[in-house]
This record gives structure tokens, C-alpha cells and sequence, in this order.
């Protein structure tokens, strides 16, 4: 669905989504990492379990949810990734616990 | 501004859960009914509650109170399942008992010594409650936190979603044959050869009785029909959470997870006047008990506040009165608008229909009880 600028450069980083190791740039955010990875969802709601994916990339939407580091309705669109980062997609209500 | 002159059997002044239940009650005993209601400006404590359906507690220095209040609790499975079945909504009524928690031993003495008192009133309808220690709760609320000492639990308790009651009342209303008058702020309102004429910004209605249910706004509009409603405004705040999975089997009197997994937290009491304004000070303290009573609420994202103005007496208590000087002019008011909804719809309105209120069973709620001297 999205591709890389061919003239994008810079360090990559891995992470995992879901337990599957993923290569983002280090200036991604976790939503960009997603988005060019062809992961097309990164979580259900709450209420109706519909799959959403990242909308406004810019804080506003709330539709990027997703767990980083074992917590639950971070922004992905809002926070940098970094190496070894832990992210998994969200399946309805986070979990109080995490 | 219209001439047409509508003419109703009942005109209710009011379209919030209490005029909402009244107008729906009335219209399935067979009346005309209009409501009349301000729009979205008004100050809507039906949007801003915190959805509890709650018996424990209510009542000291009027034992009534405490029996009208768990017969309207035992009323609402059978009026929920009558709403579901007319409007196809269901409340989330959950009927599972719940919890007043205390965070150390000087509160769960007090609210130990305020509950006997209240049980041991003379004619008080007495019902189940237990005084619970630190490890029956933890049993049954598991992510209670190492500062609840115990509390009081009341099996008659529970909650429901209000803006769903709200939304199912006021279609359950319409679909019987009320009619809904938005916009219908009432200026004034008269009595003259048995009927009310109702003034307001978009024309006159009238109506062969009345009944106030708006909120705070009957104290302005009492004395226009013969009825004293000395109500006030007292505001409550509100705290409320991202969704998350079901964690809190039980409601607690100010933190309850609602059916779509927010949690809500309460219950602050400000005398401030008709300013429904959040602040800060109210707010943290309201999320500092509850974080303490359950820790794990710390982690949580707060998505919205929101403060509501509550219709109070000044004991408290509701006023069910009908004017003398203006035969068929009635008042309904009430701070519990979610607990005694079908009580308006069930036991209100069909008296309103057939009458008038029956002094034996509603004579203590009428306002003349605060006419008493002033004692030293």
C-alpha cells in the first residue's frame, strides 16, 4: 500500500509487531513503521471490534492505538520507535494490566 | 411566533429523565401528552449523571425515601425489559449489588454507625446490607488497593447506562403519543376555568393539568401555578477513562466501568450555584481516591470531565406535590432521576392520570414539609 521514498536514507531499527521482526528508519514513527510495512490494521475498537489504521498521523485521531512495550493505547503515531521495541496490535479494549 | 393552540390532556414542562419517564407513564395510562422542553442549552443533569441505580444509604431522616427508593430499584428490571421490548435499546441494567469503600478505619466506622442509624429509624423499610471487611471485598472486587479497609455492601445496588434510559425513554415516549416540544422553554405559565395556558418562545400551549419536571428551573416556575419547589443547584464532577476490558465486577458509589468499558469516576458535592464549570482541585481529588481504592485506574488515560448540576432540596429529598390554588398542577423533582425512573413512569404518572397524587403514599414528599419553624 505505501512505499519509501527512494531517496529516503538513514539507520534502520528493528522491532517486533505481533512478535514478527519488522525494519523501520530510526526517525519513524511506529504508525510510519506499520504503514510501510503493509500491516493495513493495527487494531479493532472497543465497542463494534471494526479494524481501524492510522488516519491523521498527527495526534489527533486516536485511530493508531496500539500496545508498545506492553502498554496498551499508546499513539503509535506520536511516539519514535526505537530497537527492540515490543509493538502489537490492539484487539478491542486495552487490558487495565497492560 | 405561532398562533396555533395546541390542547393537550397533560402539558409535561421538562423533557430530562424525569419528564421523559412522567410523559411516557402518562401516555401509556391513556392521556394526551406534550413535553415541553428548552433544547440543547438547557442544563441537562439527565446528560451528566453518574448512572447509578442505588438504594444503599438514602433515606436518613426520612424513612419513606428509603422505601421509595427500593421499591423504584425493584421496578427497573421489568420497566428495563418493558424499554428494550419497545425500543429495541437495552439500558445495561445491572442489578448486581454494590459498594461504598473505605480507606481506613475512621471511615468504615462512620459509614458502619451512619447505616445502623439510618436502619434503626422508626418505619423504616428495612432491607439487606452488609458491612464488609478488607478480604470479603477483595473477593469480590479483586484490584481493590492496600488502602481499602472494608466497606458496605448493599445487594439491591447496581447501574445502567443513562444516556441509553435517556435515548430509549424518549423514544418509548414518541412511539406511545407523546408529543415532543423542543424549543418550548416555558416564559410563564397561568391557570384559569380548569385549564394552563402555557407561554412560550414558540407559541401558546395549553393543557388540562401540568406537571413541573424541570429541574432546577421549577423553583422559577412553581409559584406561577401555586406550588413552592424550593430546589437548588448543586454541582457534581465527573471523571471518565479510556475503555478498557471489563475489570470492576461491581459498582463502587463514586468509580463504576460502565457496559462499553470507560470508567467513571465521582461523585464531587459543590455548593456553586448554577456554574457548571470543571476544575482541577475537584477533579484530582476525585481521581486521587479512586486511584487509591483502585491503583491500576493510575494507568489509565482520562478522556473526558464534565461537571452537572444535581436538583436539590434542602433535605434532600424529592418533592412529588399538586397545587391547590391551581387543581392539576403537579411537581416531580428529584436528584435521582436514573433510580426512580420507573417509579415516575409506573407509579407517577398513572396517579397524575387518575387524578392526583394519594396523600398516603405522597403526602410526606410534598413541600409543605419545609414549613416548619426554623428551630433554634
Amino acid at each position: 500500500m505505501f512505499r519509501r521514498l527512494p531517496e529516503a536514507k538513514g539507520d534502520t531499527v528493528l522491532i517486533t509487531v505481533d512478535g514478527k521482526p519488522v525494519t523501520a528508519r530510526a526517525q519513524d514513527t511506529v504508525a510510519a513503521a506499520l504503514l510501510a510495512a503493509g500491516i493495513d490494521h493495527c487494531r479493532t475498537t472497543p465497542v463494534t471490534g471494526a479494524p481501524r489504521a492510522p488516519y491523521c498521523l498527527m495526534g489527533v485521531c486516536f485511530d493508531c492505538l496500539v500496545v508498545v512495550d506492553g502498554r496498551g493505547n499508546r499513539q503509535g503515531c506520536m511516539v519514535q520507535v526505537a530497537d527492540g521495541m515490543r509493538v502489537e496490535t490492539q484487539q478491542g479494549k486495552r487490558d487495565i494490566a497492560r | 411566533m405561532s398562533t396555533d393552540r395546541k390542547s393537550y390532556d397533560v402539558a409535561v414542562i421538562g423533557g430530562g429523565l424525569v419528564g421523559a419517564s412522567i410523559a411516557y407513564g402518562l401516555a401509556k395510562s391513556g392521556q394526551k401528552v406534550a413535553v415541553l422542553d428548552e433544547g440543547d442549552i438547557a442544563l441537562r443533569a439527565s446528560r451528566g449523571n453518574f448512572a447509578l441505580v442505588w438504594v444503599q444509604s438514602k433515606g436518613m431522616g426520612m424513612p419513606e425515601y428509603a422505601g421509595w427508593t427500593v421499591r423504584g430499584a425493584g421496578l427497573w428490571p421489568g420497566f428495563a425489559a418493558q424499554l428494550k421490548e419497545e425500543t429495541g435499546l437495552d439500558v445495561t441494567l445491572q442489578q448486581s449489588g454494590g459498594f461504598h469503600l473505605a480507606l481506613s478505619e475512621g471511615e468504615l466506622e462512620k459509614r458502619a454507625a451512619l447505616l445502623q442509624r439510618l436502619h434503626n429509624q422508626p418505619h423504616m423499610l428495612r432491607y439487606d446490607y452488609e458491612i464488609m471487611d478488607r478480604s470479603r471485598i477483595e473477593a469480590m472486587l479483586p484490584e481493590i488497593g492496600p488502602e481499602v479497609v472494608g466497606g458496605s455492601y448493599c445487594p439491591l445496588d447496581g447501574h445502567v447506562n443513562s444516556l441509553k434510559v435517556f435515548r430509549a425513554l424518549h423514544m418509548a415516549m414518541e412511539r406511545a403519543g407523546v408529543r415532543y416540544l423542543a424549543q418550548h422553554g416555558v416564559d410563564s405559565l397561568s391557570y384559569r376555568a380548569g385549564e394552563f395556558s402555557i407561554i412560550t418562545p414558540k407559541g401558546e400551549v395549553r393543557a388540562g393539568k401540568v406537571v413541573l419536571a424541570a429541574g432546577n428551573g421549577n423553583a422559577r416556575l412553581g409559584p406561577m401555578v401555586g406550588l413552592e419547589v424550593p430546589v437548588r443547584p448543586q454541582r457534581g464532577q465527573i471523571v471518565v477513562t479510556e475503555r478498557t476490558q471489563p475489570f470492576l465486577r461491581y459498582p463502587v458509589v463514586t468509580v463504576r466501568q460502565t457496559d462499553e468499558g470507560t470508567v467513571m469516576l465521582g461523585d464531587s458535592v459543590e455548593e456553586a450555584g448554577p456554574d457548571p464549570t470543571v476544575g482541577l482541585p475537584i477533579l484530582s481529588s476525585i481521581a486521587s481516591r479512586a486511584v487509591r481504592m483502585f491503583p491500576r485506574l493510575g494507568s489509565l488515560n482520562v478522556v473526558r470531565t464534565w461537571a452537572a448540576l444535581r436538583v436539590m432540596t434542602k433535605d434532600g429529598f424529592p418533592i412529588y406535590d399538586q397545587s391547590l390554588s391551581c387543581p392539576g398542577a403537579f411537581v416531580a423533582t428529584c436528584h435521582s432521576g436514573v433510580t426512580l425512573a420507573a417509579s415516575h413512569a409506573l407509579l407517577v404518572a398513572p396517579a397524575i392520570a387518575a387524578g392526583g397524587l394519594p396523600q398516603e403514599e405522597f403526602g410526606v414528599f410534598s413541600s409543605r414539609r419545609f414549613h416548619v419553624p426554623a428551630s433554634a
